[in-house]
């Protein structure tokens, strides 16, 4: 276990997941689920843990981390902006709140703030498509979502 | 324990996100503070599907439907309606209503639904696996534990002529048939709950609002085909419908009704949770299984199938969500109930989720046959804002849209597959006179190239190619040869794909060059955009006639592309224009038009 790079540390939660998971097959994208959940994202340092523990090769976990879109391998701002683009959503103009989120803040798509405050993504459904057009702020959902509301609600995160 | 009261409040993702867990809670406080929590019960139910309208309020027995319900609203609801028991009038959905009491059945939008998937959603406590055995849960497994032999289940299946939900449409009793047959040391049972399709939450409401109809059905195949282990994989994005599987679980280990020797019968059997991770293929069978393998999710070839060979080799059942929530109902009910709903291709009910430019948006159930127009202007309202229909698109990004003229089409997987769509998973998103049929073609096609996994060349080569013909088209920059050249490539990816991801891809697109040409031909020969959505094609100007010189407009725009003396017409310079709309939102006067 020395060969392990010190600067990542996991809670015990964590280490427990992973001892109890490690055992059953097919178990790299439930621990890999649990690492983001941890960190917010999949830091190379915690991929190479994982390779060492579950004897997997790095290789494959990036093959795995690098296939699904749920799997995020940079840090993401402190407030993750989703902005939905689901059919109904499109359909309702949701491309105009990405373009007035990323005025307002000056936000390029899949880009983070510098003050690494807000980060900006486009989602697939987020399955409220009854509220079209949706975004979310991290978890909390906001609904028919129109041009003048969007200030207001970036104001509630600054 | 009675209650004189029970408040329903509708705790699906959507009524969630609009706040009914504080409303919930809101109610709960009063009952306490108003000293009625003795005779009153609160409780947090799944979905009613009535979307538009959440969030959701029902109060027992009086059946009293409370739309768009605020927190602040709680405490008018216990006094008026618990106390004094006086209806809030002003929350009814139907206000105007003569009768003393607005009762659901007299709502139009569930007057032509019939539920049997969602026959729990909106009236139990998901989390409360008491409720779910009060109304007839987990019955059925006893039945077929006890009462009945495995061929016997297949055989009521088969008369019931159930067909899998997922969008195939494969009958369920051949698949279970397939996999008892096979001796194996181990078999599975897999629930596919990866429901990718966008604009489609068909399941996630079912297993929100009744995730033991679910864990039942996966026992009672488990026991039929010789299973003892069984997975759901879910989308990692649905964590509210994770959360209640997982209470769900956990009490019917607690009950004996999963887990080892199940109600006493010697039959051991359980259940796990695995996520997926944002990867719309792994909707695909044999994806999905490697995704729960822990690999990335790539078909393979079938045959084999995986009813024969699947999950690690063994012999697998894979049925989609709503498939599972029928069976526990054929079960009790028998397979000829069950079959004399619906049309001769298809029986039962299909849940849509109704969605896009349309009136009542929501989760609604109806009977198979029942025709698009009774969905979209009996059950959905018709169109939002008084617009015109223009088309509704079925099948998500594998399926094609229906026009008009084939409104009264009775629904079922054989129809809407020769009108050049399909039934799939149960998307159903509505489209008026504003949207862009060639803007939605590659809305579709730049999906499914970004979900297709780039195994197979047809796949990956042919949706990249489609999707930038329409980028051509749509920038004014397409030629007639364009409209051959994508039947060609669309004709190829459906016969040499390797999944069904690749085979259905084109489809968008071949039904709507199919149904809309003359918008494509706008497009390509007279460089227009009829509906004003393509941004290269359409031109923003200001009508003299109509302008009073307010210079609303020259103020916001971003570009300082308008200009014009104060109380006198302006003009838009087309060269500084950036087609961004602010105009044409601000204009009060309908002066600032779109070509």
């Amino acid at each position: 276990m020395s060969e392990l790079k010190e600067d990542i540390v996991f809670s015990d939660g964590l280490n427990a997941f992973i001892e109890e998971w490690k055992k059953k097959p097919g178990n790299l994208i439930m621990i890999l689920h649990k690492i983001q959940e941890e960190f917010g994202y999949v830091p190379r340092a915690a991929a190479e843990v994982v390779a060492k523990r579950v004897g997997t090769p790095l290789a494959t976990i990036y093959g795995v981390l690098s296939f699904y879109h749920f799997f995020k391998l940079t840090k993401p701002g402190k407030h993750n902006i989703q902005v939905c683009m689901g059919t109904a959503c499109y359909l309702k103009n949701s491309e105009m709140l990405i373009e007035e989120i990323g005025h307002l803040l000056g936000l390029p798509l899949n880009e983070i703030t510098e003050d690494g405050k807000f980060s900006l993504e486009a989602v697939r459904c987020v399955g409220c498509c009854g509220l079209a057009p949706v975004m979310t702020i991290g978890g909390e959902v906001f609904g028919k979502v129109t041009k003048d509301q969007i200030p207001g609600i970036i104001a509630k995160f600054s | 324990m009675a209650f004189r009261n029970y408040i329903l409040v509708c705790g699906g993702t959507a009524c969630e996100s609009s706040k009914a867990g504080a409303i919930y809670d809101a109610l709960v406080a009063e009952c306490r503070a108003q000293g009625v929590s003795q005779d009153v019960q609160v409780v947090k139910t799944g979905c009613f599907g009535f979307c538009e309208q959440g969030p959701i309020v029902k109060v027992l027995p009086e059946d009293s439907f409370y739309v768009q319900v605020k927190p602040e609203d709680a405490k008018e609801i216990v006094s008026e309606h618990i106390v004094k028991g006086r209806e809030v009038r002003r929350l009814l959905y139907d206000k105007d209503s003569s009768k003393k009491h607005a009762k659901v059945e007299d709502i139009k939008f569930y007057q032509k639904q019939f539920r049997i998937v969602l026959r729990n959603c909106g009236f139990i406590d998901p989390e409360n696996i008491d409720e779910y055995i009060a109304r007839e849960g987990y019955v059925a497994l006893e039945k077929t534990l006890f009462d009945m032999t495995p061929d016997d289940v297949i055989n009521e299946l088969k008369i019931a002529g159930l067909r899998g939900r997922g969008g195939a449409g494969f009958p369920t009793w051949m698949k279970w048939n397939f996999t008892k047959q096979v001796e194996a040391d181990e078999k599975y049972i897999v629930c596919n709950a990866d429901e990718g399709d966008p604009g489609a939450y068909m399941d996630r409401s079912t297993l929100e609002g009744d995730p033991h109809s679910v864990l039942e059905a996966m026992t009672i195949a488990g026991h039929t085909v010789g299973a003892r282990q069984g997975f759901i994989y879910i989308r990692a994005e649905y964590p509210l419908a994770i959360h209640r599987l997982e209470v769900a679980m956990k009490q019917s280990r607690e009950y004996g009704l999963l887990g080892k020797n199940i109600l006493g019968s010697g039959f051991d059997f359980d259940i796990e949770i695995r996520l997926g991770a944002g990867a719309f293929v792994c909707g695909e069978e044999t994806a999905l299984l490697a995704s729960i393998e822990g690999r990335r999710g790539m078909p393979v070839p079938r045959p084999p199938f995986p009813a024969v060979r699947g999950l690690w080799g063994k012999p697998t059942v894979i049925n989609n969500v709503e498939t599972w929530a029928n069976i526990p109902v054929i079960i009790l009910k028998g397979g000829p109930w069950f079959e004399r709903i619906g049309t001769p291709d298809s029986h039962g009910t299909k849940v849509f989720a109704l969605t896009g430019k349309i009136r009542n948006s929501g989760l609604v159930e109806v009977p198979m046959g029942t025709t698009l127009r009774e969905i979209i202007y009996d059950v959905g309202g018709g169109i939002a804002h008084d617009k015109e229909f223009k088309a509704v698109q079925t099948g998500g990004p594998s399926g094609g849209v229906i026009t008009k003229d084939y409104l009264d089409t009775p629904i079922d997987f054989g129809s809407l597959t020769k009108l050049g769509s399909m039934m799939g998973s149960g998307g159903m998103i509505v489209m008026d006179e504003d949207d862009c049929i060639v803007d939605v073609a590659k809305f579709y096609l730049n999906f499914t190239v970004d979900e297709s996994c780039g195994k197979c060349a047809p796949c990956r080569i042919g949706g990249r190619s489609l999707a930038n013909i329409l980028d051509k088209i749509t920038k004014g920059n397409g030629t007639l040869e364009d409209l051959d050249k994508m039947e060609e490539i669309g004709g190829a990816m459906k016969k040499a794909s390797l999944c069904a991801l690749g085979q259905t891809a084109p489809n968008p697109i071949l039904s709507t060059v199919y149904y809309f040409k003359d918008e494509y031909l706008a497009h390509i020969v007279e460089k227009r955009c009829p509906a004003g959505k393509c941004k290269s094609l359409i031109t923003y100007s200001i009508n003299t006639e109509k302008c009073i010189g307010c210079t609303a407009c020259a103020r916001k725009c971003p570009v300082q592309a308008i200009t014009g003396e104060r109380r006198a017409p302006h003009t838009i310079d087309p060269a500084l224009c950036i087609k961004c709309g602010i105009c044409l939102e601000t204009c009060k006067f309908g002066a600032v038009e779109v070509r």
